[in-house]
């Protein structure tokens, strides 16, 4: 599969200049294009995302350019439309669901873990469900605690189901067509503080892969683990850090299920230690499976405790200064990863 | 040999007194048998030791408190003659009231979301790798001084347990290079093994002669926090590969060579009857040869090197001296020179000037010491650094300029 999509992407790269500025927002608007161009069975549904052009502006413009058969606004029943988007995957389309932040995807819940992941055990192998949902994660945004919180290490539980965390442009634009070949349901969470950020893509940027974390800067002396909206705090963490003479490597987890256990483990393997960092909660959060991998994989070659920096367990609040208290900042990550490296 | 320690009379004990000892050192102990009265602040109360042996040595006089955990007295399973004394090992309980000695216990050390470390009362605190590493290298890890998180042991700290670093200031080469090569260009060193030593011995007994005989001494000493500098290192070391790391000794002569840019008056010549300064920092750096005898060849413009280079000039001069093959500008041209002891043992080194230099500095060993720092007492990487200067051109004013100027470089390693 991977062979070819990148065959493809390489077909459209003429007589293109080598990089484009965007946001995060575009790059995803991007690929909902992009899918619905090239593939006559997907659509997109959701809340608001045909007249009003998405809930965080993702879909802007794409009900006017494909029309209202592609890109149709759903009653606000989280369960009803994530349920039709199963039957219509079920029905041989390729269904995208837009879920407006995970935290109302709870009323979907049902739907997600007891239908879409079950189906094609349940059935024997019979019925498979080739479905997207995408949806909103995370805080920044003075949201408040029903629109910030970062649920998606629960779905990172479920068997049957894959779980994207894109947190560069090239993934924000890669990673759903990718996610659409799948023949089995692929959760993509979009972070939200990232929308606006923008940054240098490639111009011929396309599908990207979806079964490895990546390291993303090369370091020698600790391995900061991050992922969605923590991955551009750690870089610069990791940049800071180099006036403390510490080395840090970052690997960006890019998918959170299935986790890619050889990329952290030879990372750790080489520098023995360990920074997990979770915009999410620690107590049973997705940084606690990590650490958990990290010492089941490289115990032996540990040379300081694995250590965790995580969402403050409280609802995310509404006041600025809080919200950006509750939440795993630059310097959260810097300070914890002096004190592993012994310098206080 | 087993320790007998002071024992825990009720949860909520933290210390007790020794009241009195009911055996003696050499007295033939029973398991069971009452041998120490001990006071819990409640009551006096008698305590049994749990092993046999012969009491060896009496660790706590009468009417001292200590710590829960605390050994008290040795005792030599069999007949056994006695033992050395262990080193009293830090107990998990810290001496203080009770309540906040269970609070800290119970409380994460460090920040409230940490989860706290669990440690085996025994089990030093070492990470699993370099459990590993001094498994494979046969290094003790109860002898090893942990430097990670929470004091633990770690790799590095395993790996100079196991190779202490050696201060290259004092290097002893290979014996004798091959007689047969072809002749080296160093020109005071003659081609035999024995006309070497010899002629070796002879220039040093020439040189020191006329240092002593020519050269009114004066020195100055000083002690010199080394915490800094060391956590510096650390951590400079542990970001670039083994081949680059810096040790200290480049550190030294960085600074060494800095302040004596700063007091220029110590850097030069006496040559003629007259003080001559000069312009360059030529650092000559003192290497033992194990056949005895020793050199002092220059690292050029060493005030001008970053510590990578410093590092480089160093091992290509050892190197070089090794093989015979120092030029004989370097032994010329130095205008100071720096000899270090410290891994000798050495505390304190009152070095002959080198003539017809103005100056010797020397530095001893690195040692942890206890050391005042803003009123409190705190264990510091501490060495004592000496200046032998030629009191013809120059006053004792001067040479405290340059030791304090020394020092407050030593301070900021990341500036040298």
């Amino acid at each position: 599969m991977t062979a070819t999509t990148s065959k493809r992407t390489a077909d459209k790269t003429a007589a293109v200049p080598p990089t484009v500025t965007m946001t995060f927002r575009e790059a995803f608007r991007e690929a909902l294009r992009d899918a619905l161009h090239r593939d006559p069975a997907a659509f997109l549904m959701g809340e608001d995302v045909g007249r009003y052009g998405g809930c965080f502006g993702v879909s802007r413009g794409l009900l006017e350019e494909f029309g209202p058969e592609r890109v149709r606004d759903t009653p606000l029943s989280e369960s009803g439309f994530t349920g039709a988007g199963i039957g219509a995957a079920l029905g041989g389309m390729h269904p995208i669901v837009e879920v407006m932040t995970v935290n109302f995807s709870l009323l979907a819940l049902d739907q997600i873990v007891n239908n879409a992941a079950t189906m094609l055990h349940m059935s024997g192998g019979q019925l498979n469900v080739p479905l997207v949902i995408r949806m909103t994660t995370g805080a920044g945004r003075q949201l408040a605690a029903q629109h910030s919180h970062s649920l998606e290490g629960w779905y990172a539980h479920i068997p049957g189901i894959r779980v994207l965390a894109p947190a560069t442009l090239a993934d924000a634009r890669g990673m759903l067509w990718t996610a659409l070949q799948d023949p089995d349901p692929v959760l993509i969470f979009e972070n939200g503080a990232l929308y606006g950020v923008s940054g240098e893509l490639a111009a011929d940027a396309g599908p990207v892969e979806i079964d490895h974390a990546a390291v993303r800067r090369e370091g020698s002396d600790v391995t900061v683990v991050a992922y969605g909206g923590s991955l551009p705090r750690a870089m610069e963490a990791a940049e800071e850090l180099t006036q403390d003479g510490i080395s840090a490597e970052v690997v960006d987890l890019r998918t959170l299920r299935p986790l890619d256990d050889t990329t952290i483990i030879t990372s750790v393997g080489h520098t023995h230690r360990a920074v997990v960092v979770d915009e999410g909660w620690r107590s049973g959060g997705l940084s606690a499976e990590v650490v958990a991998r990290i010492v089941e994989g490289a115990f032996y070659e540990l040379d300081a405790p694995v250590v965790r920096v995580c969402g403050a367990e409280v609802p995310i609040p509404y006041a600025r200064h809080l919200e950006q208290a509750a939440v795993p900042q630059v310097h959260d990550v810097v300070r914890a990863t002096r004190e592993l490296m012994g310098h206080g | 040999m087993a320790e007998f320690r002071m024992p825990s009379l009720g949860a909520d004990m933290d210390e007790g007194t020794l009241v009195s000892w009911l055996v003696g050192v050499g007295d033939h102990v029973e398991r069971g048998q009452v041998v120490a009265e001990v006071d819990t602040e409640k009551s006096v109360i008698e305590v049994e030791t749990f092993d046999t042996g012969t009491v060896s040595e009496l660790l706590v006089h009468e009417g001292e408190r200590v710590p829960v955990g605390t050994p008290l007295a040795v005792i030599a399973e069999g007949v056994g003659a006695a033992q050395p004394r262990r080193r009293a090992v830090p107990t998990r309980t810290r001496p203080g009231t009770r309540a906040t000695t269970t609070e800290a216990a119970a409380k994460p050390a460090t920040k409230p979301a940490a989860v706290p470390l669990v440690r085996g009362a025994a089990r030093v605190a070492a990470s699993p790798l370099a459990r590993r590493h001094a498994a494979a290298l046969g290094v003790d890890l109860a002898t090893v001084t942990g430097t990670g998180p929470g004091g633990a042991v770690t790799t590095s700290d395993v790996e100079t347990a196991a190779h202490p670093v050696r201060p290259a200031l004092t290097v002893e080469p290979e014996p004798a290079p091959v007689v047969d090569e072809p002749a080296p260009v160093a020109p005071v060193v003659p081609r035999s093994g024995a006309d070497r030593q010899a002629s070796m011995r002879h220039a040093v007994a020439e040189a020191m002669a006329r240092s002593k005989r020519e050269i009114p001494h004066y020195y100055l000493a000083a002690d010199v926090d080394m915490a800094h500098a060391t956590r510096w290192l650390e951590a400079h070391n542990t970001s670039v590969p083994v081949t680059e790391r810096v040790l200290v000794a480049a550190l030294q002569l960085k600074a060494t060579a800095l302040a004596l840019r700063a007091v220029p008056e110590l850097n030069g010549h006496w040559v003629d009857g007259e003080h001559r300064p000069a312009e360059h920092v030529h650092l000559g750096v003192a290497i033992a040869l194990r056949g005895g005898g020793l050199v002092a060849p220059a690292v050029h413009d060493a005030d001008r090197l970053a510590l990578p280079e410093m590092m480089a000039a160093l091992h290509d001069l050892v190197a070089r001296v090794r093989a015979g093959k120092v030029r004989s500008s370097e032994y010329a041209d130095p205008t100071a020179t720096v000899t270090n002891l410290g891994d000798q043992g050495v505390d304190v080194a009152y070095p002959v000037i080198n003539p017809p230099q103005l100056a010797m500095v020397a530095f001893g060993r690195v040692r942890e010491r206890p050391w005042a720092v803003d009123g409190m007492l705190a264990v510091r990487p501490v060495l004592t650094v000496t200046l032998a200067a030629d009191h013809r051109a120059t006053d004792g004013r001067r040479g405290a300029t340059f030791l304090a100027a020394l020092d407050d470089l030593l301070q900021r390693p990341n500036d040298l």
